[in-house]
């Protein structure tokens, strides 16, 4: 395997309403400013990959449009994955390892705010015996929610916990469980907020990482995998392929001091706690995760940003980023993250 | 129309998606159809409902078919007190994921209880069927609760009579019409009778004697009903107590009003309340009730 790092992160501020600039007018000064933090010519990057859904906005090949975003004449080396950036990092990760090209650059971008996410998501399930019935997001978190709370592993309390902790701990957990619900038993608090927003990491492998920057966030290990699709086939409240994506990343491997989680419903934070094993030691989402930013298509590519930047600059030694896909964590990706000795 | 320097306007998307549904959905949604559900047995023996093409585990095909249903037990169920566009009802309803009996995974449906408080992680539930069938999930309406086991049955009889009280009984009928109340005496004891029914009960001899009786007495015994016991419509609860009259040896039953039930006692004094005089009739609910004597 040849080494790859994340040598740069930058990031949109995540807004819930971006209604000025479009999608290649919000990614533009990303893609410079995290081509800059590593000093990397856009002409010098070895390849392109992007993950966004056109369906968020009902825009057909918006992801191409994207492109002018990087500037594609000459010609690039480009893919894009209708998925998370994260995915988009993990095919940028595969695609240095060929050893034909050194860098890599990876962004995502979402505009949630034009459409309504909640229900437009339930088009990514089962089209024959789910989509059908239009379950919204909110609720399949919630049917996820009430196992998680009728295995007697989490509390109400502890869902309002998550969401306090969150906001930097400036609500009251009694205050807000006197809300009323949402879709029973999530409230407001429980739930993301509609986000926009976007992002771009910088992957180069080997002696250009080391070329490219002081401390890169080495990519210990990466992987990812998926439930069966159908829903009612599983305990919902535990996340077996978080479990298995962590092992074959080396998440267990030793001991980390940063974890940036990808849940954007309150419960899925103590689920995905407990798939990776985590004890109370740990710094967890610094950043705030996406209960208070939720970019879709983004969030889980600055999961892996976050926990990288804070390992560049010497905040983090050994890091662990997650990204997750689906309503019910469906789908989860996982990241090591790592800086070492010169 | 614009917002601030951008220009805004409404988008739609919109797709007239067809779908070729396969063997195994196509078999699985034929039998929505005719109002019958079927899952699909995994290599690991588990019944999979909705069924699966190909096994979650070893991904061999999958084509040994087990009816289930139509009742089955929530597994996980989310109130949705504002339900969206397209979703299976209009009104707030429990998404459910249910357990059909003979299938050991669970389908995704909608639940209707009208209440959040009626829904319940393992309550047993049963398909409304949509009485128009295409072929599609929602061929399902939506689940409801399932009704208990049949354990009781109601047997109501009626048969008719003529009925007819006698002699003695006529003569005590009669003068509860007129506003009067009257017992007979025994010519061998000497006691008297009401209402009387044409013999002493002790001497087995015929009353013979009638007696005007006064409509007032003393309560002799009572008992405090919580319990309907007929189709009249009497404010719960009341009383009914033993009336013996002034000058009669035995006394009978009626209502007893104007006083709290926790305030009778035995030996109270009570008068009778006669309905209006249009209403008298041969009948004892000439009387309205009895109330305590007034002082």
């Amino acid at each position: 395997m040849r080494d790859v790092a994340v040598v740069a992160f930058a990031q949109a501020p995540p807004v819930r309403r971006e209604e000025r600039r479009n999608e290649v007018e919000m990614l533009m000064p990303v893609v410079r400013e995290a081509l800059d933090a590593c000093g990397l010519r856009r002409e010098d990057v070895g390849f392109f990959v992007s993950g966004s859904s056109d369906y968020l906005t009902g825009t057909p090949f918006m992801f191409v449009q994207a492109l002018d975003a990087i500037g594609a004449w000459p010609p690039v080396q480009e893919s894009h994955l209708e998925m998370d950036g994260a995915w988009a990092l993990y095919e940028a990760w595969v695609r240095l390892q060929h050893g034909d090209i050194d860098t890599a650059l990876v962004y995502a971008f979402g505009r949630s705010s034009p459409g309504r996410p909640r229900e437009l998501l339930a088009l990514q399930l089962d089209p024959y015996l789910v989509a059908p019935l239009r379950p919204d997001t909110i609720s399949l978190a919630a049917l996820q929610a009430r196992m998680l709370l009728d295995a007697g592993l989490a509390t109400e309390a502890d869902l309002a916990a998550v969401a306090a902790r969150s906001r930097g701990g400036t609500a009251d957990v009694e205050a807000l469980l006197a809300e009323p619900y949402l879709v029973s038993p999530l409230r407001r608090h429980d739930c993301p907020p509609i986000t926009d927003g976007a992002a771009v990491a910088v992957l180069a492998a080997g002696e250009r990482a080391a070329a490219l920057r002081e401390r890169p966030a080495w990519i210990a290990g990466i992987d990812h995998r998926i439930e069966p699709q159908a829903l009612g086939l599983r305990a919902l409240e535990t996340s077996p392929s978080t479990a298995l994506a962590a092992r074959h990343a080396g998440a267990f491997d030793a001991p980390v001091d940063l974890v940036e989680l990808h849940a954007p419903f309150s419960h899925q934070e103590l689920i995905l706690r407990s798939a990776l094993r985590l004890d109370g030691h740990v710094a967890v989402n610094p950043s705030g995760g996406a209960l208070v930013a939720n970019p879709l298509m983004v969030a889980g590519l600055a999961r892996i940003g976050e926990a990288a930047a804070r390992v560049m600059s010497g905040r983090a030694r050994r890091a662990v980023a997650h990204a997750t896909s689906g309503p019910c964590l469906q789908q989860n990706l996982v990241c090591v993250l790592e800086a070492r000795e010169a | 129309m614009t917002t601030g320097d951008v220009l805004s306007a409404p988008h739609r998307l919109s797709y007239p998606y067809r779908r070729s549904v396969g063997p195994v959905l196509g078999r699985f949604l034929t039998g929505l159809r005719e109002a019958r559900i079927e899952g699909v047995r995994a290599r690991d023996g588990r019944v999979l409902v909705p069924p699966q093409e190909h096994d979650p585990a070893t991904a061999e095909a999958l084509d040994e078919w087990v009816p289930v249903g139509p009742g089955g037990v929530v597994v996980s169920w989310a109130w949705i007190a504002a339900p969206l566009p397209g979703q299976p009802l209009e009104r707030p309803f429990a998404w459910a994921l249910v357990r059909l009996d003979g299938a050991d995974t669970a389908l995704l449906h909608a639940l209707d209880t009208g209440d959040p408080e009626q829904v319940r992680t393992g309550m047993r539930v049963t398909v409304r069927w949509r009485p128009e069938r295409t072929g599609d999930i929602r061929d399902i309406e939506c689940f409801v609760p399932e009704q208990p086991p049949v354990k009781r049955i109601d047997t109501p009889i009626a048969l008719d009579y003529r009925y007819t009280p006698g002699l003695a009984t006529s003569r005590f009928l009669r003068a509860l019409a007129e506003g009067r109340v009257v017992g007979e005496r025994c010519p061998a004891c000497g006691k008297v009778y009401v209402p009387p029914r044409g013999s002493c009960p002790t001497d087995a001899v015929p009353t013979a004697e009638e007696v005007q009786l006064p409509d007032r007495g003393v309560v002799t015994t009572f008992c405090v009903v919580n319990v309907p016991m007929s189709e009249h419509a009497i404010e719960m609860p009341y009383v009914a107590a033993s009336i013996l009259l002034d000058g009669a040896d035995i006394a009978f039953q009626h209502l007893l009003r104007g006083v709290p039930a926790d305030q009778v006692r035995i030996g109270m004094r009570v008068r009778a309340e006669w309905r209006p005089r249009p209403e008298w009739g041969p009948t004892l609910e000439s009387i309205a009730c009895f109330r305590p004597e007034a002082g």
